[in-house]
C-alpha cells in the first residue's frame, strides 16, 4: 500500500515536473485572510494566481492549518469564534469556540489543542479542535496577541500588546510560568527551530527581542534602520524563521519592507521592498517562497527565498491580514 | 443617529437629576430630568457620549485592586486625580456634549486597571485617589497634602492658573503633574514648569493638525470666525499661526459677539437661522469657514447656516482632537470596549489624556521595576521612555517642554476623517513635531 502510493507520488511528481519543467516549486494553496472583506483569498503558489475566494465570518485575522493540513482555521474576530474550512473543497467544516475577539491561533505540536489569544478579555483560550470545546482559559496581560509554540511542544509564548510582555506558558500545567518585558506593543512570537530562542516583535517599540527559552533572559534586541524612512514608521510585526534556522524575515509594517536577518549574528542583511503596511508572513511548505500580507495596498508580495528577490505582487481582498500555505 | 435607549427603568430622579459637579447650571439639569420623567428615550450621539452619569464617581475614593492578600514585596504606586470644578463654565450648546461627572476620572481608572493587569506580573499595585474642589487654593493645598502622604503622580484637570499654582507648590517635592485638560500654550512655553507634563495637546498642535489637512485638501482660503472669550482668541491665534506656517490664507476674520443667555430657550432656531447667514454675508470668497469657539457655545450654530455653502471646521463640523469614541484604528476597538465596560459610557478626550498620564507612570514603573517617585520621573524624562497608546506609533514627551507628542484625529462628531500629521509634512527628527511649537521656536527654558 505504502509502496503503491509512493509509486503514484513519483508518477505524479514526474508528471508535474514535465508539465512545469521550468518551475522550482510544487503548487501549494496559499490562504490569505482579508480583514475588511470577510474573505479568504486562495492563491496557487505555482501560477501565483488567485484561484478561489472563500466567504468567511466577520473580520478574519489569524489563520493556520489544522488536522494534518486538511483544515484551514481562521479567527473571525468580530464573531467571537474560529471557523474551520476544508483546504481542498473550501467548504465550511465547522465553527470552533473562542473567547471574545480572537486574534491569533496556534496548535500544539501534537496537532491539538489549539491556543488562541482573545484581544478583548486578557485571556488565552485553550480549545479542543476535534471535540469543539473550550478546555480552559489562561489569564495573561492586556490585549493578548502573538502566539509562539516551542518545537518540543513544552512552551507556549503569548505576547500582550498593552502589557508589553511575553508570557511563557507551560503547556502541561497551562499556567503562566514567567513573564519577560519587551518593547512596546509586542505582536508576534516565533521560536527558532532548535527551540533555544524566541523572537518577539514590538510594533511600537520598533524592535525584535531575542529571548532565551530556558533562562528567559533577553539575549539581544534587533533594531532596524532604513534610509529615508523615519524610525516611527518602522513597526515590526510578522516574524518567520526558516527551518534550517539560518534566516529570519521580519515584516516592518508601514515601512513597507521585510527585513532579512541572519539568525546567528542577528544582523540585518537587507531590506526587501514589498506592499504597504506589511504585517504577516508565510512560507510555502518547501520554504522556496515567502508571502507577505500588505494591509493597505490590498495585495500580497511574493519573495523568492533563495535569491531574496520580490518577484510578484498579487491582488487579494481588502486589508489582507494573515497567511498560511497548505500542501496541494 | 443612534438612539441610546437609556438605562433600565429605575427611580431615575436620584441619578439623572443629581447635581452635576462640573455644571451647576440649573437649566441643563431641568432638561435632563424632564426627559426622564416624560419617559422619552435619552438620546446619545454616537460621537460624544452624554450617557447618564454613573452612580459612583464619589470623590476621594481609593480604588483597591482585586487582590486581597498582599505580600510585603508588592510595590505600591499611588496616583492622584485632581479636578478643579469649574462652576462658572457654561454648559456646551448641545446636550450631547455635556461632560459626564467622571469626565477624565474614568480614563484614569482605566489606566489604573491596565497598569494593574501588567502589575500583577511584576508585583506592582497601582492605586488611585481623587480630590475635587472648586476653590483653586484649597485644591492646591489638598493635593500638596496628598503628595506628602505618598501620591507623587498628580493627574490634573484644572485651569491654567491653577495648574501653575499646583506646579509651584510641588516644586521642591519628587512629584509630577500631568496636565490632562488644558490646551493653554503659555503652560508649555513662557510659563512652562519642569514638573509638569502635558498629555493634553496644545492649541498649536490642534490648529496645526487641522491646518495640515486643509492644506492637503487645498482648502486654502479661510474665513475665520472668532468668539469673544480669551480662549477663543488664543485658539484663533493658533489657527492664524498654522495658516501662515502651511501657506494658507485668512481672507477675512469676524468676531462673533454674543451674550450667552439661557443656553437653550424653548425654540431659538427661528432667530439663529436668520442671524448666522446675515453675520456671514458679504465675505470674500473662501473655501472653508474656520470657527474658534473653545467653550462650545456657538460654533455648532454655523454648519448648514452659512451664507454660501462652505464646510465649517475648527470648533464645529470638522475638528481636531486627541480622542474620539468611534476610533477603532490601531487596536482601538479593544481599548474603547474596555472603557465602555468600566465607565458605562463612551471615552472622551480628557479620559484619553488621563489614561495616557496614568499609563505613562505604569510604563515607567514596569520598565524600571520601581515604585520610587524620582526613579519613575527620571525615566519618563529620559529618551528611553515611550508609550503605546492606540495611535499607530510610539508617543514620547518633548524634552524641551514636557508636551506629549501624538497624532491628532481630524474628525466629524460621528467618525474620524483623517489623522495628522499629514503625508508630506516632513521633519528632521519626528513628523509629530510638525504639530505645535517646535524646539527651535520654544520659549520654554525651565528644562534646560
Amino acid at each position: 500500500m505504502k509502496r503503491q502510493s509512493t509509486g503514484l507520488a513519483l508518477a505524479l511528481f514526474a508528471g508535474v515536473m514535465l508539465a512545469f519543467s521550468a518551475s522550482n516549486a510544487f503548487a501549494y494553496r496559499v490562504f490569505i485572510s482579508n480583514e475588511k472583506e470577510n474573505t479568504i483569498s486562495v492563491i496557487d503558489s505555482e501560477t501565483l494566481e488567485l484561484i478561489h475566494t472563500i466567504k468567511t465570518g466577520n473580520r478574519p485575522r489569524g489563520i493556520i492549518l489544522g488536522n494534518e493540513g486538511k483544515w484551514v482555521i481562521v479567527c473571525v474576530s468580530d464573531d467571537n469564534k474560529l471557523q474551520v474550512f476544508d483546504t481542498q473543497t473550501y467548504e465550511l467544516v465547522k465553527d470552533l469556540p473562542s473567547g471574545p475577539d480572537p486574534e491569533l491561533p496556534i496548535l500544539h505540536t501534537s496537532g491539538n489543542p489549539l491556543y488562541v489569544s482573545n484581544e478583548d478579555d486578557n485571556l488565552v483560550t485553550v480549545v479542543d479542535i476535534f471535540e469543539n470545546r473550550i478546555i480552559t482559559d489562561i489569564p495573561v496581560g492586556v490585549e493578548p496577541e502573538g502566539m509562539g509554540m516551542s518545537p518540543d511542544g513544552k512552551w507556549l509564548v503569548n505576547t500582550s500588546e498593552t502589557t508589553n510582555m511575553a508570557h511563557f506558558i507551560d503547556t502541561e500545567s497551562l499556567k503562566v510560568v514567567d513573564n519577560v518585558l519587551v518593547d512596546s506593543r509586542p505582536r508576534v512570537a516565533e521560536f527558532t527551530p532548535d527551540g533555544k530562542e524566541v523572537w518577539v516583535s514590538a510594533e511600537i517599540g520598533g524592535t525584535v527581542t531575542v529571548i532565551a527559552t530556558d533562562s528567559r533572559e533577553v539575549l539581544a534586541k534587533i533594531n532596524f534602520e532604513i534610509q529615508g524612512i523615519t524610525k516611527d514608521a518602522i513597526q515590526p510585526v510578522g516574524v518567520r524563521i526558516s527551518s534550517d534556522g539560518k534566516k529570519a524575515f521580519v515584516a516592518l509594517g508601514p515601512a513597507n519592507r521585510v527585513a532579512v536577518v541572519d539568525v546567528a549574528t542577528r544582523e540585518v542583511e537587507r531590506y526587501l521592498l514589498v506592499g504597504q503596511r506589511v504585517w504577516n508572513l508565510g512560507f510555502t511548505p518547501d520554504e522556496k517562497l515567502l508571502f507577505t500580507t500588505n494591509g493597505t495596498s490590498n495585495d500580497v508580495s511574493v519573495i523568492d527565498v533563495a535569491s531574496l528577490k520580490v518577484t510578484k505582487s498579487i491582488r487579494v481582498g481588502r486589508y489582507p491580514w494573515g497567511v498560511v500555505a497548505a500542501p496541494n | 443617529m443612534r438612539i441610546y435607549a437609556g438605562p433600565a427603568p429605575r427611580p431615575a430622579r436620584s441619578v439623572l437629576c443629581r447635581p452635576n459637579p462640573s455644571f451647576l447650571k440649573g437649566f441643563s439639569l431641568v432638561v435632563a430630568c424632564a426627559v426622564v420623567m416624560t419617559g422619552v428615550a435619552f438620546p446619545v450621539h454616537a460621537g460624544e457620549g452624554a450617557a447618564p452619569p454613573p452612580a459612583q464617581a464619589a470623590p476621594s475614593e481609593t480604588q483597591a485592586p482585586a487582590a486581597e492578600a498582599k505580600t510585603d514585596d508588592v510595590l505600591k504606586i499611588r496616583i492622584l486625580m485632581a479636578r478643579e470644578i469649574q462652576e462658572d463654565r457654561l454648559p456646551p450648546l448641545s446636550l450631547l456634549d455635556i461632560p459626564p461627572p467622571d469626565d477624565g476620572l474614568a480614563g484614569a481608572r482605566l489606566g489604573i486597571e491596565d497598569n494593574n493587569t501588567t502589575g500583577r506580573f511584576l508585583k506592582q499595585e497601582f492605586l488611585l485617589d481623587t480630590v475635587e474642589n472648586a476653590n483653586a487654593d484649597e485644591l492646591v493645598a489638598e493635593v500638596s497634602k496628598k503628595v506628602d502622604e505618598g501620591f507623587p503622580f498628580v493627574v490634573a484637570d484644572a485651569r491654567p492658573e491653577t495648574l501653575l499654582k499646583l506646579a509651584d507648590a510641588l516644586k521642591d517635592k519628587d512629584a509630577v503633574v500631568f496636565n490632562v485638560g488644558s490646551p493653554d500654550e503659555t503652560l508649555r512655553e513662557e510659563n512652562c514648569r519642569v514638573n509638569v507634563k502635558h498629555t493634553a495637546p496644545s492649541r498649536t498642535m490642534l490648529a496645526d493638525a487641522l491646518a495640515q489637512y486643509l492644506a492637503w485638501k487645498q482648502w486654502r482660503n479661510w474665513l475665520l470666525v472668532v468668539g469673544p472669550t480669551p480662549e477663543d482668541k488664543a485658539f484663533a491665534d493658533a489657527l492664524k499661526r498654522a495658516a501662515t506656517r502651511f501657506g494658507l490664507k485668512i481672507v477675512d476674520e469676524r468676531l462673533f459677539e454674543y451674550e450667552p443667555g439661557s443656553r437653550r430657550a424653548d425654540g431659538g432656531f427661528e432667530q439663529i437661522q436668520q442671524q448666522i447667514p446675515s453675520f456671514m454675508q458679504g465675505a470674500p470668497d473662501h473655501d472653508v469657514v474656520v470657527v474658534a469657539d473653545e467653550g462650545e457655545l456657538f460654533a455648532e450654530y454655523f454648519p448648514y447656516r452659512t451664507w454660501i455653502s462652505r464646510p465649517v471646521v475648527g470648533s464645529a463640523g470638522l475638528y481636531p482632537t486627541t480622542w474620539h469614541p468611534a476610533v477603532e484604528l490601531w487596536g482601538g476597538t479593544q481599548f474603547q470596549n474596555r472603557f465602555q465596560r468600566l465607565a458605562k459610557r463612551q471615552m472622551r478626550p480628557i479620559d484619553y489624556n488621563a489614561w495616557t498620564a496614568v499609563r505613562s507612570v505604569g510604563e515607567a514603573a514596569s520598565r524600571t521595576n520601581s515604585s520610587d517617585a524620582k526613579t519613575l520621573i527620571d525615566y519618563m524624562r529620559s529618551d528611553k521612555f515611550d508609550l503605546a497608546a492606540f495611535k499607530g506609533q510610539k508617543l514620547t514627551y518633548r524634552s524641551w517642554n514636557g508636551q506629549l507628542r501624538q497624532p491628532i484625529f481630524i474628525t466629524t462628531p460621528k467618525i474620524h476623517v483623517t489623522v495628522s500629521p499629514q503625508p508630506g509634512f516632513l521633519h528632521e527628527f519626528s513628523e509629530l513635531d510638525t504639530l505645535g511649537v517646535d524646539r527651535p521656536e520654544t520659549k520654554c527654558t525651565a528644562f534646560q
